[in-house]
């Protein structure tokens, strides 16, 4: 389908780019990449983390200039020097990260930049709607031509106003005009988003990594969206790293390794195994083999805690839960729903304001409330191990050698020294010994974490943590911008946790993780604990309509619910 | 971020930014029309070639490693000790304060190391003030120490015009310390062992300070407790996860830091001058920030800073006496110019050296450093 001969008799692609190499200094971030996206099609791009993934879009959307090859759109060779020669081009870009003014209105959002060239079209109009039909010249012209003048934003807004309406007839893309953006929910602002971008008269749209702030709720609906833009006619190129999507979505895709191009694939001939492979250049068991252990005593109980923030907002309202030896208690929930909260509460780093956490191990008990607070170091010598959310921020000093860090927070101990003396060899050993568990590499102590792949950061992470042998384990976003081949073994290593007998509260934005790997899993929406269900009874349906608030009791049983479109082909595949 | 082997990073990055210093100096004394090579040779002589030239060049030098240790040991924990100079005027109040109510009751060797004492506990005292504002009041560091450092001023001329006076003479300074109770010249004792030494204001500070130097290395690099300060430097969210008292280690660092910079002090009052007079600091203790940042808050890096920024006080002093054209002030020049490419501009030549060192080893080398 990709391949360039057979183009030449259909329509031309949306998208060409032809032996586009980049390089930063002595990396090369691609290596004479070849794409060639179909118009009206769904493209994804997969890969992992430093594939070039982003490097690539980035010199389509002209924040970076290739030092060699070509692009074409549409058939026709162009220069792309800057994002605004990208959107006269007709191409539009989601990020990551909302690139939106919180503070203003939707409709200020999108005429953000354009205040002018809509209101020089509304200066001219003569009634040629530039809908989604006409073609990319068309489309931007408004943008390219010189404003008449000084044109009151009145007129701006009109205008503005007129596209919103228009968008929203043509793709169903509702928005509400004059709502405060940094008021509505992340889904919502995604829309205004590409809202934005289409309203700018992209008829190509990248968008990268767009699900990670969604429930699973919302990601339904986001495809759906997709898929209507993709009806009118619009090409959309889709980074993402979660092979679900791919396959629930695209029509084709494109998988990069180290820079470069290695596959192209029609979605239909292809499985989650071929592209993890390909991705990774080995054969990856996707599913971890999880084996029910029976669970063994209580070793941490949270009591009703309450968690309010300086502003006084109650961050985590009335949660209890118990961990059990030898059990992975799942947390799931869309970022920033409280887990951090919970995860700061648990491991000593935030002050218990109100109920309580109980420890326990064997026929010690110790209580902490606010009246007797614990920190960090105490807790890890009760044995409590944290292996924390955002490992570039907490878990590792990024500038500190790997032998440094391999006693962070264990800098009191006998592995980093004697008396008040700290001793490099000492600590040098002992990186080398987690190196070697846990076959972090390269194996080099004196190596700055910085210097380490993300999945080998983890894992030295990880290997810190879990070599403390400790009773109880918190794990944050464990996989978190991790390549897939280490996520196989950070998931055997967690597992092998629980088999040892650890009491694991496993938090996790990825609720194949949580799938995966939990034995019970909760589910926290705004700070409160929507419920716990055990393995056997949870689902993605399930856990998605929880995540978003609807209590357990209110879904009824999980086969009868409206399963929707994205979930089938999902499901065959999982 | 382009990254250097570690001998281009700290000797040819800085050499180079210093050689960039001199050469823009250079274009300023052409300019003011004088040769700037006879002026370069005349800062070397006075501060190297001179009898007595080292001497003096060490003599300030050892002010700066007391600063600049002060400097840098906060820095560690990424605090911004703006207040050397006021700290190290406390401990000049602090060691007068002992020498002078002891020198004539005990003997010298008790006063000595009481008065260095004094002088490292007045400033530490001096620098806890802002510490705790900044862990407990969230006072911000800078703006409170550079207030101390005026409150210091202040309290030194209070003390200079009453309680330490001298009370036979009028000027606003005390009288010398016997001199039994302050350290040795190095010239007497160079001539006790029969070498010949010029006359110079060097004493035993000057391997006092270089002993600090070494401890304050053990402090941050061999300690459970450096360890912790330079965690809580890099990241606090790290330090917090770790278990580590990020309050109690931003009084631990101002105490250390203030100690220091208090022991400067020893250099003057319990050194050739002998006494507390009005502005002894000089702004030694605001040369330390720069002599702290040149050495990238290293104790080796910041000794050889102070030697650098010695021999520049003592060269330019030199400059000052042989031209008429050229005041001190080609000094403030000269070390402002060093200040801004060393510190504000360390980075800018980084990407043509790595350029130009990768030209020279050859292109498969480079790909293999990625």
């Amino acid at each position: 389908m990709s391949a360039p001969g057979s183009d030449a008799t259909v329509a031309p692609p949306a998208i060409r780019l032809i032996g586009i190499t980049k390089r930063f200094g002595p990396v090369v971030a691609n290596a004479a990449v070849d794409l060639s996206v179909q118009p009206g099609t769904i493209h994804g791009i997969v890969g992992e983390n430093g594939a070039g993934k982003s490097t690539l879009v980035s010199i389509l959307y002209g924040f970076y200039h290739a030092d060699a090859g070509a692009i074409e759109i549409a058939g026709r060779p162009v220069q792309i020097p800057d994002s605004a020669a990208a959107i006269a081009l007709g191409i539009g870009m989601v990020h990551q990260h909302f690139m939106l003014v919180p503070n203003f209105t939707v409709l200020e959002n999108v005429m953000l930049g354009a205040e002018a060239a809509a209101a020089a079209a509304v200066a001219d109009a003569t009634g040629t709607e530039t809908g989604p039909g006409a073609d990319v010249g068309t489309d931007a012209s408004p943008g390219a031509g010189a404003p008449k003048g000084r044109i009151g934003l009145a007129a701006a807004r009109r205008a503005a106003r007129a596209d919103l309406a228009r968008l929203a007839a043509d793709y169903g893309l509702e928005v509400p005009p004059d709502a405060v953006t940094g008021d509505l929910p992340v889904g919502l602002q995604q829309r205004v988003e590409i809202v934005k971008a289409l309203a700018r008269g992209a008829r190509v749209l990248i968008l990268d990594e767009p699900t990670g702030v969604l429930t699973p709720d919302e990601t339904d609906r986001f495809f759906d969206i997709l898929r209507s833009l993709r009806a009118q006619g619009v090409t959309v190129l889709l980074i993402t790293h979660k092979l679900r999507e791919i396959m629930a979505l695209c029509d084709n895709v494109s998988v990069m390794r180290q820079g470069r191009m290695v596959a192209h694939r029609a979605v239909a001939d292809t499985t989650r195994e071929e592209l993890a492979s390909l991705m990774v250049g080995r054969d990856v068991k996707l599913e971890a083999e999880h084996r029910a252990t029976d669970p063994g005593p209580v070793r941490l109980v949270a009591d009703a805690l309450t968690w309010r923030d300086r502003a006084g907002v109650a961050r985590l309202s009335d949660v209890s839960l118990t961990l059990r030896a030898g059990e992975i208690l799942g947390l799931a929930g869309v970022a920033g729903n409280g887990q951090s909260e919970l995860l700061d509460l648990m491991s000593g780093i935030a002050a218990v304001q109100e109920g309580r956490i109980r420890l326990i191990a064997g026929n010690a008990e110790r209580t902490i409330d606010a009246r007797h607070p614990a920190d960090p170091r105490r807790l890890r010598a009760e044995g409590v191990a944290h292996v924390p959310e955002d490992r570039h921020r907490r878990g590792l000093v990024l500038p500190f050698a790997a032998r440094d860090n391999a006693v962070l927070g264990y800098q009191h101990g006998a592995d980093a020294g004697a008396g008040r003396w700290l001793s490099p060899a000492a600590m040098r050993a002992r990186c080398a010994a987690l190196m070697r568990a846990f076959d972090v590499r390269p194996p080099d102590p004196e190596l700055r974490a910085a210097g380490f792949s993300g999945g080998n950061q983890q894992k030295l992470v990880l290997a810190r943590e879990f070599e403390a042998a400790p009773g109880v384990l918190l794990i944050g976003q464990p996989t978190r911008g991790v390549d897939i081949g280490a996520i196989e073994a950070i998931h055997a290593r967690i597992l092998a946790m629980k088999e040892a007998g650890a009491a694991i509260l496993l938090v996790s934005v990825e609720l194949d993780e949580i799938l995966a790997l939990s034995d019970r899993i909760a589910v926290i929406n705004q700070g409160r604990l929507i419920g716990v269900l055990p393995r056997a009874e949870a689902d993605r349906h399930r856990l998605g309509l929880m995540m978003s608030g609807v209590a357990p009791t209110d879904t009824g049983p999980a086969d009868t619910g409206p399963a929707t479109e994205a979930d089938d082909p999902s499901r065959e595949t999982a | 971020m382009t990254r250097l082997p570690a001998w281009a990073d700290y000797g040819l990055l800085p050499a180079l930014n210093i050689a960039l210093a001199f050469l823009v100096t250079g274009v300023v004394v052409a300019i003011i029309g004088e040769n700037p090579v006879e002026a370069l040779a005349t800062m070397v002589e006075g501060a190297f070639l001179f009898p007595g030239g080292i001497g003096y060049t060490l003599f300030y030098a050892t002010n700066f490693i007391f600063t600049g240790l002060a400097v840098a040991v906060a820095y560690q924990a990424r605090l911004f000790n703006i207040g050397a100079e006021g700290q190290a005027a406390l401990g000049g109040i602090g060691a007068a304060a002992v020498a002078l109510s002891l020198d004539q009751v005990l003997p010298g060797l008790m006063v000595v190391p009481l008065a260095i004492a004094a002088a490292a506990a007045a400033g530490l005292a001096w620098a806890i003030v802002p510490g705790w504002l900044q862990a407990y009041r969230g006072s911000h560091i800078v703006i409170t120490t550079i207030m101390f450092n005026t409150i210091a001023a202040g309290l030194t001329v209070t003390m200079l015009a009453g309680a330490l006076r001298d009370p036979r003479q009028p000027n606003p300074q005390t009288r010398q310390v016997e001199e039994a109770a302050r350290l040795p010249a190095i010239h007497d004792l160079a001539r006790d062992l029969g070498l010949e030494a010029a006359t110079s204001p060097l004493t035993l500070a000057f391997p006092l300070a270089l002993l600090a130097a070494v401890l304050v290395w053990v402090l941050i690099f061999r300690t459970r407790w450096g360890y912790a300060l330079r965690v809580m430097g890099q990241s606090e969210p790290a330090a917090v996860y770790a278990g580590i008292p990020v309050r109690r280690l931003t009084l631990g660092a101002m105490a250390v830091s203030g100690a220091l910079a208090g022991l400067m002090a020893v250099n003057v009052i319990l050194g050739d001058a002998g006494r507390l007079v009005i502005n002894f600091t000089a702004g030694y203790g605001f040369t330390g920030i720069a002599v702290a940042l040149m050495g990238r808050a290293h104790p080796v890096g910041v000794v050889l800073a102070a030697l650098l920024f010695g021999a520049l006080f003592q060269g330019g002093t030199e400059l000052d006496y042989v031209y008429r054209s050229i005041s001190r002030e080609m000094v403030l020049l000269i070390q402002g110019l060093i200040i801004l490419f060393c510190g504000a501009l360390s980075l800018m030549l980084v990407p043509w050296v790595a350029r130009a060192l990768a030209a020279f080893r050859g292109p498969e080398d480079a790909e293999g450093r990625a």
